[in-house]
C-alpha cells in the first residue's frame, strides 16, 4: 500500500508538498485517545508497531522527546535493591552483546556514565520563529484555537451552544464570521483568507514558510506542539459517534485554520509584509523518521530493561514449576463455578473465593463473556457497545421495566452558573453545598454525582436477550439473539474455558466494573473487555443464554452436558468498592437458591479478604483493622470526593497465565496476572487457543503498554498529576485552561506499576501455540516485534520455551523456587508502603511471588 | 478579651513554622496539623465570636506591636473587630478546615506535600492579617502575602510552562492593586498627618470634615481602593487573571478562588465604605463596575467549555452583584452573599472532575440535538457577535497585555545600551555625585537640587524597566533591580532632609543583606550551571531545590515582604514623598510595580518551568 511506505520515509519519495500524504501522516502518528467516556487501553506507541520493540521506542524517543524506559541511574539503583538479579543481568548482556565482551560490557552498564540529555527532532523547525523573529507563536495562537475547538467540540459544559454547527467546523466559523460584528482574527488578511472557500493548506504555508520542501516537517511540527488536541480532532474524524452530540471536524480544517491563525498573529505584530520563515531556512529539512543507528546508551538501556523484566519473570516462571500438580487436589463436584473476568484485579478475589469455599472452582474468560452487543438502558437516547473495542456487533439489548427514577443533582444544574440562577443559587444550595461537602468529608455516601458501576444497569429490569423474530430490528441491529446466536456463544464460551463437563449446581458469571468519585477517568477503571464499562448486562445476558432450555439442548446435541440441575447466575463485582450484586436471583430453584445464600456467604467473606490485601497499597486504611472496618473504609474510599485513588486499575499488570487454574492456584501473585482458563486437553489442535490468543495482545497487551509508557514518562505520554485536572468539554482533561488535551493516564494511576512488558504464559505444547500465533499477521506483529513477551509451558515435560526470532527456544529459568507459606495475611499485613511514588521506592511495595501450601 | 485578636494570626503562623520543621515524607503530620490548627481556628473564633455577640457586638481596635517609631510617624499593627471581620474570619477558618482536611488525601503522596501545607498556612495568615486588619498597614501586610501564596500555589506544578507563566501573569496584576493600596495609603499619611485606624475612620464626623476640606485627595484615595478591589476580585476588566490561575491542585483553586482570596476586594470595599459612603461619584462607579461585571462574567462563563473557567466567571458575575449590592448600602446582604457564593463555588470546584461522569451520564438520557439557527438577522448578528466576544473573553487578557505590560517591554528593549560598560560607569558617577550630594545640599543651586529627586527616581524607574526586559543575564538583571533600588532611596533622601541617615540604614540593612544574598545565590548557579540564561524558563529548582528557596528569600526579603525591615522601609519612603510631588510618585509607584515582577520575574525564569536538562521526563510546552 502507498500510505505504509509513505509511513517509513515520508520525505525522501516526495520532496514536493503533499497535503493528503502529510495528513495521513500525522494522523497515523498522533495519540488515538478517544474521549474519556469510553476508555479505551492501547499502546501509546501503536504508530510504531510494525518496528521491534526497542527499535520502535528509541526511534519515537529521538523524534518526539519522549522517554521510554527508566532513566539509567534508576536501573543502577534496582539492582542495588535487587529488583534487577545479576544471574538476569547476566544473562541480558550476554544475549545481545557477543560473548568475549561481557566484562566490558557489564562495566559499561554498571558505571559507565553517559549523557541522557538529547534534542529531540520534533519542533526543531518551528523554534525559528522564536530565534529570528522573536515571536512565541504558540502563546498567541493556541489559547483562541484550543478555546474555540473546545466550544465548537463541547458536549455539554457551556449552556450557550456554539451558534452553527452546519457543514463542519471550518464552515460552521465562516458562518459565524461573517454574521459577527467581531472577528476571530484581528488582521484583515488572514480574515479575507478564511472567507475565501478556495484558500488551500499550500497556499498558507507558501506565505508562511515558502520553502516548499519544509512544508511536510512543518505541519509535522506544527500539530505536534498540541499533540492531545490534534489527536482528539482526528479520532473524531474517523469516528464521529464516539461523540454523543456528535460533530463534523476533520484534522484538515485544523490545519488550515491553526494556519490562518498564524499568519494573524504574525500580520499583527510585524505588519503585513512580515518575512516568511523560509527565508530563514537553508539546506534540507531532516528527515524525521528516518531510521536511528543504535548507540551504547540504547544498548545499555535496552540489557537494563530485560534484566528488569526477566528478573521478574523467571521468579514468576520457578513458581509454577515449585507446584507440582499433585499439590492442587483434584475437586470431584465443585460446590459452586464462578467465571470471572481475566482482570489481573480478579486475581486476588478468586484466590480468596477458593480459599472460602476449597471446593469451589473459579475459571477466567475475557468479562464480555463471548456475548457482543449494544445495550440500550431504559429511556436512553443512545446505545452503550459492550464488547472490546475493535468489535462492531450486530446485536441490540434492551432494559425495560424498570420503576426507579433517574437520581438528579440540582448542584450540577446549568442555572447555577447564570446571573440571576447563581444570584438564587448562592443564597439557597451555597449554603446546602457547604452541609454536602461537610457530609462528604466525614461519612462519604454514594450520590447522583458519583460514577456508579451498580447504576449501569437496573438489577430489576428485563432484558431483550432472545430475538423475537428476524425483522425485529432497531437501527439496523438486531434485537436479541437467536437461538443458534447464543448456542454458538455459550459454547464457544465454555469451550474456551475448558469447562465442558462436571458442572457444579451453581455456576457465578461474574462481571466487573467500577465506582469511583470525582474521576474522569473512570472509564479507565471498568471492564476493558466492554469497551470501558460495567459488564453487569454482558453476565446477565450469557447467564439467561446458559439458563435457556433450547440452547441447553443444542448443547446438548454438540456434546455439552449441563445437568438441569445446573443455574448459572449474573453478578457484577465492583472492583473499586469490593461489593458483588446478583442478577435474576428469582430464576433459581429451591435447592439452588438455598446454597446461594450459603455460597452468597462465602462471596462476602471473599471481597472482606479482598478488601483487605488491596487495603495494604492505601495510606487511609489500616490493614490490620478488623475486617468490617477495613471493607468499610475499602467502599468509602469508591465514593470520597478526596480520593484521586479510589482503586489502583490495572496498576501492576506483568502477566497473562492462558491455562488451567492447576497452575497458578497455589500461587500468590500480588494481583499482577491476567487469568485466562484454559484446558489444552480439550483443544489438542489449538482450534480454540487461536480465538484465545486473538485479543491478549490488543487488550492485555494494549493496557500493559499504556501503563507502561504512562509509567516511564507521565509528561509527555501520561496524563500527569490528576490535581490540577481541568475538564474540557465533557471529552478530555487539560492541566490548564490555555493548555493541550492530556492523553493517556493519570500519575496517580501508575505509582504502584513497575514497567514492564506483558509476559504471557500459555500452557500448551510450543508448536501449537506457534501456529496459532502466526495465523493472523496483525496478531502474530505482537510477538515477533516483542511488544510482549511468550513463554509455551510444555504441559508434559514442564519446562519453559521462549518465543523468540520467530521460533521457541528452551529457557532456562534462573530464579530459585520462590518461599513457600501457608497464608498470606502476614505477608499482607507486614507489606511495607512505598516511601515514595519514585519507582525506586515503589518498586519495593510490590511482593514476591510466594507458593502457598 | 480583644488581646485574643492576635491568637487567629500567631495559630496559623505557629504552624507555618513548625510545619517548615516537620521533614516532608511525614504526610500525616503535616496534614493533621493543619487541620487541627484550622479547625482550632474555627472553634476560637466561633468562641471569640459568641463572647463578643453577647457584650453586644462592640467594634473592637486592639493596638499591636509597634514596628517604627520617630515624632512624625508611627508604623504598628492594629487590629480591628467588626460583623464584618466577624464574617470573613470565621468564614477563612471553616472554609480552610474544609479544604486542609479534603487535601490531605488528594495530595497524598504530591512531591510538594508540603509546601503546600506550608503555604496554605501562610495563606490563612494572611488572609487572616487582611479580614481582622485595623490600619491599612496591616491590611496590606497581608495583602502583599496573599499575593506571594496565590504566585506560589498557582506556580504549585513548577515543572510546566503554564502554571509558572500563568502565576507570574497573576501576580503582575496582583502587583498592580498592591500599588494602587500603596497609593491610598500615601494619601492617605498625607490626609490625615497620622496613621489612621479603622476605627478612628467610623468617627463619621471628623471623617466627612476631613474630606469636605480635602475633597480631591478623599476622592484619589476612595477611587484607589476601588481599583485595588476590582483587581484583587478580579472584577471588568481585571476578570482574564482568575482562570487563568486555576493551574494549582484543585483544593487550593477552590479556596483561593472559589472562597476567600477572590472576595477580599469586596471586603476591601466594605472595611472602607466610610472613605467613599459620602462620595457619589465613587458609588456610582462600584455600581457600574458591578453592573458591567456581572454582564461581561455571565456571558462569559455561559460560551464556557471548560468546567472550572465556567465556575471562574459565574463567580465573578456574583461579585460583580456584591459590588452592586454594596453601592447601594446593602452591606448585609453582599455579606450574605458572599458567604453563600464562596460556599457553592467552593464546592463546585471541588467536584468539578466529576462533572464528566455525572454530566455525560444524565446526557445520555435527556439529549436533544440543537436545532441550528443561523440567521442573518440584525438580532442574531448581534447574539454571534456577543458570542464571540465572550468566547475571547472579550480580549482583556490580551488588551491587559498589549495595553500594560507591552509598552513596558518596549521601552526596557530600547533600553539595552545600558548593560554596556560606558553607560555603567556613568551610571556609578552619577548615583556617587548623586550620593554625595546628600552631605553638601546647601552648596547645589536650588534648582538643580530640586529636580534632582526626579531625576534619579526616573533614573530608577529606567533601570527597572531594563530589568524587567533583560533576557539573557541574571546577573545583570539582578544588578538593575539594586541599582533601581539605590536609585529610589537617593532620590528620596534628597528630597526630604529630615529622611535621616538611620531611614537609609533601615531601609538597606533590610534590602541590602537580602541583595548581597541574592547575589551569592545567583554566583553559586552559575558555578553549578554555567550555561546559565534567561532566554526561556531553566527549571533548576529540579536539581537544586535548597538554592531554588534561598533566592527565594532573598527575592522576597529585597521586595520588602512584610517581617523584614524593607517593609517598613517602603512605608517610610512612601511617607516622605509629599502629596503634591505628583512625577515623583508616579515614577516612585511604577518601580515599585515593576521591581516586584522583575525581581520575581528572575525567580521564575531560573529556577521554575520546564527543566532545560531533558534527562528526565519534561513536560511539553503546551501542557
Amino acid at each position: 500500500m502507498v500510505t505504509t511506505q509513505v509511513h517509513e520515509n515520508p520525505i525522501t519519495t516526495a520532496t514536493l508538498f503533499n497535503e493528503s500524504e502529510v495528513i495521513e501522516l500525522l494522523k497515523h502518528y498522533l495519540p488515538t485517545q478517544t474521549p474519556l467516556k469510553d476508555f479505551i487501553h492501547h499502546n501509546s506507541l501503536h504508530a510504531f508497531q510494525k518496528s521491534k520493540f526497542y527499535d520502535a521506542i528509541f526511534q519515537a524517543s529521538e523524534i518526539f522527546g519522549f522517554h521510554v524506559t527508566l532513566e539509567l541511574n534508576e536501573y543502577r539503583k534496582l539492582i542495588e535493591n535487587k529488583r534487577i538479579s545479576e544471574s538476569s543481568l547476566n544473562r541480558a548482556i550476554s544475549e545481545i552483546i557477543a560473548e568475549k565482551d561481557i566484562e566490558k560490557w557489564k562495566q559499561k552498564v554498571l558505571h559507565q556514565s553517559y549523557s541522557e540529555t538529547f534534542t529531540p527532532q520534533i519542533g526543531t523547525l518551528r523554534t525559528n520563529w522564536k530565534k529570528h523573529f522573536h515571536i512565541d507563536l504558540d502563546s498567541l495562537v493556541q489559547p483562541l484555537l484550543f478555546r474555540l475547538l473546545c466550544s465548537y467540540l463541547d458536549q455539554g459544559i457551556s449552556t450557550w451552544k456554539f451558534p452553527t454547527e452546519k457543514g463542519g467546523f471550518l464552515e460552521s466559523l465562516q458562518t459565524l464570521e461573517k454574521n459577527s460584528k467581531i472577528s476571530i482574527f484581528k488582521s484583515n488578511r488572514a480574515r479575507l483568507l478564511f472567507l475565501n472557500k478556495h484558500t488551500s493548506i499550500k497556499e498558507l504555508l507558501d506565505i508562511l514558510v515558502g520553502k516548499e520542501e519544509f512544508y511536510t516537517n512543518y505541519l509535522i511540527d506544527l500539530q505536534f506542539s498540541h499533540r492531545g488536541w490534534s489527536g482528539m480532532i482526528a479520532a473524531i474524524e474517523s469516528n464521529p459517534s464516539v461523540l454523543l452530540d456528535t460533530k463534523l471536524i476533520s484534522l484538515k480544517e485544523l490545519i488550515l485554520f491553526e494556519l490562518l491563525l498564524e499568519i494573524d498573529a504574525l500580520e499583527t505584530t510585524f505588519g503585513s509584509k512580515f518575512k516568511s520563515l523560509g527565508e530563514f531556512l537553508y539546506g534540507k529539512p531532516t528527515n524525521l523518521f528516518a531510521p536511528k543507528a543504535e548507540t551504547e546508551l540504547t544498548t545499555v538501556l535496552k540489557i537494563l530493561q530485560n534484566a528488569f523484566e526477566w528478573s521478574y519473570y523467571d521468579e514468576v516462571l520457578a513458581g509454577i514449576r515449585a507446584v507440582p500438580n499433585h499439590k492442587t487436589e483434584k475437586i470431584i463436584t465443585p460446590t459452586f463455578q464462578a467465571i470471572f473476568c481475566i482482570d489481573e484485579r480478579e486475581c486476588s478475589l478468586r484466590r480468596h473465593v477458593e480459599s472460602c469455599d476449597t471446593q469451589s472452582e473459579t475459571l477466567g474468560s475475557p468479562g464480555f463473556f463471548g456475548v457482543e452487543f449494544y445495550f440500550q438502558p431504559q429511556g436512553a437516547k443512545f446505545y452503550d457497545k459492550l464488547c472490546p473495542a475493535p468489535v462492531t456487533p450486530k446485536f441490540l439489548i434492551k432494559e425495560s421495566n424498570v420503576s426507579a427514577e433517574r437520581p438528579h443533582d440540582v448542584l450540577y444544574d446549568a442555572k447555577v452558573q447564570t446571573l440571576f440562577g447563581g444570584l438564587a443559587s448562592t443564597f439557597t444550595l451555597g449554603f446546602a453545598a457547604a452541609m454536602r461537602m461537610f457530609l462528604n468529608l466525614f461519612s462519604p455516601k454514594m450520590s447522583p454525582a458519583i460514577s456508579n458501576a451498580f447504576a449501569h444497569m437496573d438489577s430489576s429490569s428485563v432484558l431483550t436477550i432472545e430475538n423475537k423474530h428476524l425483522e425485529d430490528r432497531e437501527n439496523d441491529l438486531q434485537i436479541g439473539f437467536t437461538l443458534n446466536e447464543m448456542a454458538q456463544r455459550v459454547e464457544a464460551l465454555l469451550r474456551g474455558i475448558g469447562l465442558t463437563q462436571n458442572f457444579a449446581p451453581l455456576v457465578y458469571v461474574v462481571a466487573h466494573g467500577s465506582s469511583s468519585a470525582n474521576n474522569p477517568h473512570h472509564g479507565a477503571h471498568d471492564c476493558g473487555a466492554c469497551s470501558g464499562r460495567p459488564g453487569s448486562v454482558n453476565a446477565r445476558v450469557f447467564a439467561a443464554m446458559a439458563n435457556h432450555p433450547k440452547v441447553r439442548l443444542q448443547l446438548q446435541q454438540n456434546g455439552i452436558t449441563i445437568p438441569s440441575a445446573t443455574q448459572f447466575i449474573g453478578a457484577l463485582h465492583d472492583t473499586a468498592a469490593d461489593e458483588m450484586e446478583f442478577y435474576d436471583e428469582s430464576v433459581l430453584s429451591e435447592t439452588n437458591l438455598d446454597n446461594h445464600q450459603i455460597h452468597k456467604q462465602t462471596f462476602e467473606k471473599a471481597l472482606d479478604l479482598n478488601a483487605k490485601e488491596r487495603s495494604r497499597r492505601f495510606a487511609s486504611v489500616k490493614t490490620k483493622s478488623p475486617l468490617a472496618k477495613v471493607r468499610q473504609a475499602i467502599k468509602e474510599r469508591s465514593v470520597s470526593l478526596f480520593e484521586p485513588r479510589p482503586e489502583l486499575g490495572h496498576g501492576t499488570n506483568t502477566l497473562c497465565i492462558v491455562g488451567r487454574r492447576d497452575l497458578t492456584k497455589k500461587l500468590f501473585l500480588d494481583r499482577r496476572a491476567f487469568l485466562n482458563s484454559y484446558d489444552y486437553r480439550s483443544d489438542l489442535e489449538g482450534n480454540f487457543l487461536t480465538g484465545i490468543m486473538r485479543p491478549l495482545g490488543p487488550v492485555c497487551g494494549g493496557i500493559n503498554l499504556e501503563y507502561y509508557f504512562s509509567r516511564v514518562d507521565n509528561y509527555k505520554l501520561g496524563a500527569g498529576t490528576k490535581l490540577p485536572h481541568h475538564v474540557m468539554g465533557l471529552f478530555g482533561v487539560a492541566n490548564s485552561c490555555d493548555g493541550d488535551l492530556r492523553p493517556g493516564l493519570p500519575l496517580q494511576m501508575i505509582e504502584v506499576h513497575d514497567p514492564v512488558r506483558l509476559l504471557i504464559i500459555v500452557e500448551h505444547f510450543p508448536e501449537v501455540i506457534l501456529k496459532s500465533i502466526q495465523s493472523s499477521p496483525d496478531m502474530y506483529e505482537w510477538f515477533i516485534n516483542e511488544w510482549v513477551h511468550l513463554i509455551a509451558y510444555h504441559p508434559e515435560t514442564k519446562q519453559t520455551y521462549r518465543f523468540k526470532n520467530g521460533g521457541f527456544q528452551l529457557h532456562t529459568v534462573l530464579h530459585s523456587n520462590p518461599a513457600s507459606v501457608n497464608e498470606t495475611h502476614t505477608i499482607i499485613e507486614q507489606a511495607k508502603e512505598m516511601e515514595s511514588n519514585w519507582i525506586v521506592d515503589a518498586t519495593l511495595e510490590n511482593l514476591p511471588v510466594y507458593t502457598l501450601n | 478579651m480583644n488581646e485574643f485578636l492576635q491568637l487567629f494570626l500567631w495559630l496559623p503562623f505557629i504552624g507555618f513554622i513548625v510545619i517548615m520543621a516537620v521533614p516532608a515524607k511525614k504526610e500525616k503530620l503535616i496534614a493533621d496539623l493543619s487541620i487541627s490548627i484550622s479547625f482550632l481556628l474555627a472553634l476560637l473564633m466561633l468562641a471569640f465570636i459568641t463572647k463578643w455577640f453577647i457584650v453586644g457586638m462592640p467594634l473592637i481596635d486592639y493596638k499591636g506591636i509597634v514596628l517604627f517609631e520617630t515624632d512624625e510617624i508611627s508604623i504598628f499593627i492594629d487590629l480591628f473587630f467588626d460583623k464584618i471581620a466577624a464574617v470573613f474570619s470565621f468564614m477563612g477558618a471553616v472554609m480552610s478546615f474544609i479544604v486542609f482536611r479534603f487535601s490531605k488525601f488528594y495530595l497524598h503522596r504530591d512531591p510538594g506535600f508540603k509546601r503546600y501545607f506550608a503555604l496554605m498556612l501562610l495563606f490563612l495568615m494572611s488572609y487572616n492579617f487582611v479580614v481582622l486588619s485595623g490600619n491599612f498597614e496591616t491590611l496590606f501586610l497581608g495583602w502583599e502575602i496573599v499575593g506571594i501564596c496565590s504566585f506560589l500555589l498557582i506556580g504549585f506544578f513548577r515543572d510546566r510552562y503554564l502554571p509558572v507563566r500563568n502565576s507570574l501573569k497573576v501576580i503582575s496584576l496582583y502587583r498592580l492593586g498592591d500599588i494602587f493600596l500603596i497609593l491610598a495609603m500615601w494619601m492617605s499619611h498625607h490626609l490625615w498627618h497620622q496613621n489612621i485606624t479603622f476605627l478612628q475612620l467610623t468617627d463619621t464626623n471628623s471623617v466627612l470634615e476631613h474630606i469636605s476640606e480635602h475633597n480631591w485627595y478623599a476622592f484619589f484615595i476612595a477611587l484607589m481602593i476601588v481599583l485595588a478591589s476590582m483587581v484583587k476580585s478580579a472584577v471588568f476588566p481585571f476578570s482574564s487573571w482568575l482562570p487563568r490561575a486555576m493551574e494549582g491542585p484543585t483544593s487550593s483553586s477552590a479556596l483561593f478562588y472559589g472562597a476567600l482570596s477572590v472576595h477580599l476586594g469586596v471586603f476591601l470595599l466594605l472595611r472602607t465604605l466610610n472613605y467613599w459612603e459620602s462620595l457619589l461619584l465613587i458609588k456610582v462607579l462600584i455600581f457600574g463596575i458591578g453592573i458591567l461585571t456581572s454582564f461581561v462574567a455571565t456571558s462569559i462563563a455561559s460560551v464556557q467549555s471548560s468546567v472550572k473557567v465556567q465556575i471562574a466567571y459565574a463567580s465573578i458575575a456574583q461579585i460583580g452583584l456584591m459590588f452592586v449590592e454594596i453601592s447601594l448600602g446593602f452591606y448585609e446582604l453582599a455579606l450574605l452573599h458572599f458567604v453563600g457564593n464562596a460556599c457553592l463555588r467552593t464546592y463546585q470546584l471541588l467536584v468539578s472532575p466529576s462533572v464528566l461522569g455525572y454530566k455525560i451520564h444524565s446526557m445520555f438520557f435527556t439529549f436533544e440535538p440543537s436545532k441550528s439557527s443561523s440567521g442573518s438577522t440584525n438580532f442574531s448578528t448581534l447574539k454571534n457577535s456577543l458570542y464571540m466576544l465572550s468566547l475571547q473573553e472579550f480580549r482583556l487578557d490580551s488588551l491587559l497585555q498589549k495595553y500594560l505590560w507591552n509598552p513596558v517591554k518596549r521601552v526596557g528593549n530600547s533600553l539595552h545600551f545600558l548593560s554596556n560598560p560606558v553607560a555603567l560607569s556613568m551610571l556609578f558617577l552619577l548615583f556617587v555625585f548623586g550620593f554625595s550630594s546628600t552631605f553638601f545640599t546647601s552648596i547645589l543651586p536650588e534648582y538643580v537640587h530640586d529636580s534632582l529627586p526626579h531625576l534619579f527616581s526616573l533614573l530608577a524607574l529606567l533601570l527597572i524597566v531594563r530589568a524587567f526586559t533583560e533576557k539573557q543575564d541574571p546577573f545583570f538583571a539582578w544588578l538593575f533591580c539594586v541599582a533601581s533600588q539605590l536609585f529610589l532611596t537617593l532620590s528620596i533622601s534628597l528630597l526630604n532632609e529630615n529622611f535621616g541617615q538611620n531611614h537609609v540604614l533601615l531601609y538597606f540593612s533590610g534590602a541590602g543583606i537580602f541583595a548581597l544574598i541574592g547575589f551569592l545565590a545567583l554566583a553559586r548557579l552559575k558555578k553549578l550551571e554555567p550555561e546559565l540564561s534567561m532566554l526561556d524558563f531553566q527549571g533548576h529548582s529540579y536539581e537544586h531545590p535548597k538554592l531554588a528557596l534561598v533566592f527565594l528569600i532573598s527575592c522576597l526579603g529585597f521586595l520588602g515582604l512584610p517581617f523584614t525591615p524593607t517593609f517598613i522601609g517602603i512605608d517610610i519612603l512612601f511617607s516622605h514623598i509629599h502629596k503634591h510631588e505628583e512625577l515623583l510618585i508616579v515614577f516612585t509607584a511604577l518601580s515599585f510595580l515593576i521591581m516586584e515582577i522583575s525581581i520575581l520575574r528572575i525567580y521564575a525564569r531560573l529556577f521554575l518551568g520546564t527543566h532545560t536538562k531533558n534527562y528526565h521526563p519534561i513536560a511539553y510546552r503546551s501542557s
